[in-house]
């Protein structure tokens, strides 16, 4: 199977024999933070076009078309814009905090980036425990958010900014138990483990109904913990005009707008990887012919493959569905969602011990 | 009834900031929060001061003011032929409609009989202008609960509409097609074609606006139970149109007070006991069937003969007052001219659908969420022009 494990395999030797085991380590740490940093703006830049491409075909629109080749290069000139203009202060904000929000929101979107697989033997740092790790250091950003909504002492921010803050708190809950239904099937925290463990087929087809259900759960809350529509009560637009955002201008706004898209991509890549296999290539049980044809297909590609479909499918609730009101949001959680979930956890692990799953 | 902070004190006016937490805390930790006048939800700039308690709307002030043209002030200059122009300016959604009331009520004055042909004419317009008026609001109250898609699907449907306008009025919005004695112009060779053709495409894209946000569990927990008002108080606070009709308050002026052929069209009056948004919604939508109903029994009856009433070049209402009534696409639309005998009204007062409508909507929203606020907001249908001319 194409590989990427040789290149970094050796480019590691060649470090080793060139340099002292310390400078690797900083020359390393350097690559990849480029490295993250760019895939960083690639995403950010790739999604907001592509949620503007899905959004119009779904409006019987055409989207942006003017700039570059189908409208191509219409997020990079918007960045440049937004690069450009000033970033505005108001008056009464606690200052520190309100320009230190958007780097919160930011850094814990590229924290997380840290542990997900995006091949076969690329990973930026395997972690023994990445699934605690993502679910942990994701409920960091609720802080970045609360403090926007505080700092920009703008009554609109304040509402969206506690919205924000009940609204993932509660839904992490569901997602972390939808989470561990994979963590109990896979029996193991560490990420490239529960790719290794679906070899043979995805959970998602393996753990039978319980699966499916811990996955449209999981669907559904990180719908919510990325604060998108139908749950985007955070900035609800006809309510709170931005929301926790509504003071922000410039680059600041652009780095709360680009954390919320790579946070779709983290959570969705997340999805991919516990639920469809992460890089992992589609095989059915002893179909020799078929399995060997997927697995010419590199496996970065179905990791993106697969990521940007459940990519696909957020933005398509987002353009389809209404916006919930927040105590609706609220009892879907508590009240449906959340028992839904420890049932379901209780009858996965039910299957994972008598080994029922396939 | 206007707050302190916005009367004007030393010269300049007292500042009403968003930002202003120092408000908040003033009594037992309520925010007071200004929706509009620049807000994505009021549609225009209605500016409502709205006092909460944590999400709960504890009081809505609606202030109007910032698009006030003075047009029944202006209709005093302007003659009886001129005036009506001004009045495609009120509810721009439905031009036609307002233009339909002033001319029918200069008519009445000068006992005008209007030709069969423009009276069909005239009726088939306003029932075009509803059907599009319906339209912009349904995608405007899905987008203000947050589904922006249904705003797009209820602009291709509107632009047809649009197109038809154009071709026969000249314009797309502010028609002034309707003139005292009957219509301007008469209907363009290809109207009643098109109008078959898009009464053909709208019946399947109805059922589509059903299917797409009627049926959808988001869309009727946000509305269902949102919004009360009671028949008492739809009648006491004057509401009508689908307002009216969404507590089961009988007040279709196409009714109670057939003019034109209405009293010839078979079609039902829209009644929904449920007193909630989704009730009003349903009125609506349900309204939008009903004018296709009636376009299509007039659009093969349009009988020949002349589109307009010979009238004088001058016209000049005799002494007294004169009122006359429609059904606009929010309401009931009343206009009152008082004339001494001369070209132009001394006194002119419009009755608009939505000044009552907004006034029950402290009513209504009082201990729900500011959520419900955008929910019973979208199903007033209010167009800030038409409540402060």
């Amino acid at each position: 199977m194409f590989s990427l494990e040789s290149i970094t395999d050796s480019i590691q030797k060649w470090l080793y024999s060139t340099f002292n085991p310390t400078m690797v380590l900083i020359i390393e740490g350097a690559i990849v933070m480029l490295l993250a940093i760019g895939l960083f703006a690639a995403l950010g830049l790739t999604l907001v076009l592509m949620e503007r491409k899905v959004a119009a075909r779904m409006q019987i629109r055409l989207g942006p078309n003017r700039v570059g080749p189908k409208g191509m290069f219409q997020t990079a000139a918007d960045t440049l814009k937004l690069i450009m203009k000033e970033g505005l202060t108001p008056d009464g904000a606690d200052k520190f905090l309100f320009n230190l929000a958007p780097f919160v929101v930011m850094i814990v979107a590229m924290l997380i980036l840290a542990p997900i697989g995006f091949a076969k033997g690329f990973q930026i740092w395997d972690i023994n425990i990445g699934v605690l790790y993502v679910s942990a250091v994701s409920s960091v950003s609720v802080i970045g958010i609360l403090m926007a909504g505080w700092a920009s002492n703008n009554k609109y921010s304040l509402l969206g900014a506690m919205r924000s803050g009940a609204q993932i708190v509660s839904y992490e809950l569901s997602a972390g138990l939808s989470i561990i239904s994979i963590v109990v099937l896979s029996g193991s925290l560490q990420i490239s483990e529960i790719i290794a463990s679906q070899q043979t087929g995805w959970w998602l087809f393996r753990g039978h109904i319980p699966a499916v259900i811990a996955f449209v759960i999981f669907i559904i809350a990180v719908t919510a913990e990325t604060n998108r529509a139908p749950f985007d009560l955070a900035e609800a637009e006809s309510e709170l005009t931005a929301g926790f955002h509504t003071e922000y201008s410039g680059m600041k706004f652009a780095l709360f707008f680009l954390a919320e898209y790579i946070n779709i991509f983290i959570v969705c890549a997340i999805g991919a990887t516990l639920f469809l296999g992460g890089w992992m290539p589609l095989h059915i049980g002893n179909w020799q012919g078929f399995n060997h044809i997927m697995d010419y297909i590199p496996s970065s590609v179905w990791f993106f493959g697969k990521t940007f479909f459940l990519i696909f499918l957020i933005m398509w609730f987002r353009w389809t569905f209404p916006r919930l009101r927040v105590d609706q949001l609220l009892n879907l959680e508590w009240k449906y969602l959340l028992p839904i979930s420890m049932v379901n956890l209780l009858v996965i692990t039910l299957i994972a011990i008598m080994g029922w799953h396939f | 009834m206007y707050r302190e902070t916005h009367i004007i004190k030393d010269g300049a006016p007292a500042q009403l900031i968003d930002g202003d937490l120092s408000e908040a805390t003033a009594d037992g930790g309520e925010l007071v929060i200004n929706v509009g006048p620049q807000h994505p939800a009021t549609h225009g700039v209605l500016h409502l001061v709205i006092t909460l308690q944590g999400e709960t709307i504890k009081k809505v002030e609606p202030h109007l003011g910032y698009i006030h043209r003075s047009i029944e002030k202006m209709c005093e200059s302007l003659s009886y032929r001129q005036f009506i122009y001004v009045t495609s300016r009120m509810d721009y959604l439905s031009a036609h409609i307002n233009n339909h009331a002033c001319s029918m009520c200069v008519e009445k004055g000068l006992q005008i009989e209007v030709p069969e042909r423009a009276k069909v004419i005239r009726v088939i317009m306003d029932e075009l202008t509803r059907i599009a008026s319906h339209e912009l609001w349904w995608g405007a109250m899905a987008m203000d609960l947050g589904a922006f898609t249904p705003f797009f699907y209820a602009f291709r449907e509107r632009e047809v509409i649009n197109d038809i306008m154009e071709e026969t009025c000249g314009a797309r919005l502010t028609m002034n097609y309707m003139v005292p004695g009957g219509v301007m112009a008469d209907l363009h060779p290809n109207f009643q074609k098109r109008v078959k053709d898009f009464i053909q495409l709208f019946k399947n894209k109805i059922d589509e606006y059903d299917d797409l946000v009627t049926g959808n569990i988001i869309f009727q927990n946000r509305t269902k139970g949102i919004g009360i008002l009671s028949k008492e108080d739809a009648i006491s606070y004057g509401c009508t149109g689908a307002v009216a009709r969404g507590s089961g308050v009988q007040s279709d002026i196409r009714k109670l007070y057939p003019y034109e052929v209405y009293d010839k069209v078979a079609f039902d009056e829209i009644l929904e006991t449920g007193c909630d948004s989704f009730a009003r919604y349903l009125v609506r939508i349900k309204e939008m069937r009903e004018s296709v109903k009636i376009v299509e029994q007039l659009i093969d009856n349009i009988p020949e003969g002349d589109f307009q009433a010979k009238t004088k070049a001058v016209l000049k209402l005799p002494k007294g007052e004169f009122y006359s009534r429609v059904e606009t696409a929010r309401g009931e639309l009343g206009v009152y001219i008082v004339s001494e005998g001369g070209t132009t009204p001394y006194r002119i007062k419009f009755r608009s659908p939505g000044f009552s409508n907004l006034s029950a909507l402290d009513h209504m929203c009082r201990g729900s969420k500011i959520g419900d606020l955008m929910a019973t907001m979208g199903t007033l249908d209010l167009v800030i022009p038409d409540i402060d001319r």
